[in-house]
């Protein structure tokens, strides 16, 4: 499978967590998109005409939307992260997937503004993140009263690894996460994953250090 | 008054090979400027109709607000055959300009920063190195810097210990010298020439130039973006947010010693767009 991506676009990154996470290998092609604006070349215009990476090719298919790379992965390799086939679980993950491009609108666009400098009406990318990320911290609440530690089950699905990388950079584009307590929770359940990969910007989580030993009688 | 100093150096404003004849507006200290091609192809910047002076070098354009004692420092690797050029391209960061710089200097953060790459765990000694400001050349210099790399150049393979030349020739501006895996002998020369936007915000215009035949430009660009990246979050989260030039909260090791003298330079030279001159 062959990946066209850029190293620091979160959209790539969706695909390339969640090809590691599912043990998937990519062929890795790269894409000149800042400052070459490869992406709007010729060459890849011809094979997606909307002008976007991540574009995924597998033999005569051609993906061009990362929510759908994200199941073809998913059901190629790990159908665990499709989800569950009840009505309400199904239809969760659907939610969760079109709610991400909201956050790729808001969050990615805020922050291509502040990094990259690219066009944009900035406070009102800011506005409209805050405002996704306000009710993704009520979804995931909820969920945790539901006993679930992810946004559609106890366990992760496409769903999560398609909110999660446009989140986790919210602050490159200017909008803090201080004050999502529960968004800080799901994102750190996400990095703690057996084979979860990192892209720059978003830290690997360090090595719990040992609990401190306490002296008898100190307290 | 302590701006004048920095007033008349030179900045890098724009890549030469996206100069157009439409503009680009932009900024230099706080004064709004435009950065277009002339209609004989030449690089124009102008600040509110006045036209600055200009330099067109290592792939940049560069200009002054105000009147240039000196000319842009040299980089004589810039001219040697057998190089790739590399604009790694524009990322705009909100820190002051002289904390990117200063950042850009310092080696003991590699294996936290930039894990499995420029450092790992649990090499994270920063053995001594000697640094000097040459009086000659006003600039900062920092040599014998070693340092085990697990990934030092797109070019390398495995892990190897790396050796560093620094080197500050303008307030905003750094050259680095690193081993060359492909080509023992010569150094690779990486650059960040850093444009203050404000005294809190800067645009960072990462360069290169590399012996490096196998990587793909794209390789290269991605290898120094993927650096820069994970140091901008950390850079935006530094306090406070103007560098101080006077010991007061901050306490300096021996791996700090670049940064010292930096920051020294800044001062003696009354560089201080961007630094925090009293003590908080």
């Amino acid at each position: 499978m062959k990946l066209y991506d850029y190293i620091l676009s979160p959209s790539c990154y969706k695909v390339r967590l969640m090809a590691a996470l599912a043990g998937v290998k990519l062929d890795i092609r790269p894409v000149d998109f800042h400052p070459g604006l490869e992406h709007r070349g010729p060459e890849l215009m011809a094979l997606n005409p909307a002008g976007s990476i991540p574009i995924l090719e597998d033999g005569d298919l051609v993906l061009t939307e990362s929510s759908a790379i994200l199941v073809y992965l998913a059901a190629k390799a790990a159908p665990d992260w499709l989800g569950g086939d009840a009505a309400e679980e199904a239809a969760r993950v659907q939610q969760w997937l079109s709610f991400s491009g909201r956050l790729t609108a808001s969050l990615g666009g805020a922050r291509l503004h502040e990094m990259l400098l690219r066009p944009g009406d900035i406070g009102a990318l800011q506005a409209q993140g805050i405002a996704a990320l306000r009710e993704l911290e009520a979804g995931l609440f909820e969920q945790s009263l539901r006993g679930q530690r992810f946004l559609v089950a106890d366990r992760p699905t496409v769903a999560d690894i398609a909110c999660f990388p446009y989140v986790a950079l919210a602050p490159d584009g200017g909008v803090s996460l201080d004050p999502y307590p529960t968004i800080r929770r799901w994102s750190r359940a996400l990095r703690a994953l057996d084979a979860f990969i990192e892209m720059p910007g978003i830290h690997r989580l360090h090595e719990l250090k040992p609990e401190p030993h306490i002296e008898s009688g100190e307290a | 008054m302590t701006q004048d100093a920095m007033i008349d150096e030179w900045y890098p404003v724009g890549l030469v090979s996206r100069l157009d004849g439409n503009g680009r507006k932009t900024a230099l200290m706080g004064e709004p400027i435009e950065v277009a091609s002339d209609t004989d192809g030449s690089a124009r910047v102008t600040s509110k109709g006045r036209v600055l002076p200009v330099r067109v070098r290592y792939g940049h354009v560069w200009a002054s607000l105000g009147q240039p004692q000196k000319e842009l420092f040299a980089i004589p690797e810039a001219d040697q055959p057998g190089r790739r050029f590399v604009d790694v391209g524009v990322v705009r960061v909100r820190c002051s300009p002289l904390r990117a710089v200063e950042n850009f200097l310092d080696i003991a953060h590699f294996p936290f920063v930039h894990t499995d790459i420029l450092g790992s765990e649990p090499h994270t000694e920063v053995q001594n190195y000697k640094v000097e400001i040459r009086e000659d050349a006003d600039e900062v210099w920092a040599t014998q810097v070693k340092f085990y790399q697990p990934q030092a150049a797109r070019s390398a393979s495995g892990g190897i210990t790396t050796e560093y030349m620094y080197r500050v020739p303008a307030p905003t501006c750094s050259v680095l010298y690193k081993t060359c895996p492909p080509r023992p002998g010569e150094w690779d020369v990486i650059t960040l020439f850093v444009q203050p936007l404000a005294e809190d915000l800067c645009d960072v215009w990462p360069w290169m130039a590399l012996f490096d035949d196998e990587s793909s430009m794209t390789d290269l660009i991605h290898f120094q973006q993927t650096i820069f990246l994970q140091d901008r979050s950390i850079l935006e989260n530094q306090i406070p947010r103007l560098l101080p030039l006077d010991p007061g909260m901050e306490i300096p090791t021996r791996a700090d010693l670049t940064s010292v003298a930096y920051r020294r330079w800044l001062k003696r030279r009354g560089y201080t767009y961007g630094a925090q001159l009293v003590a908080q």
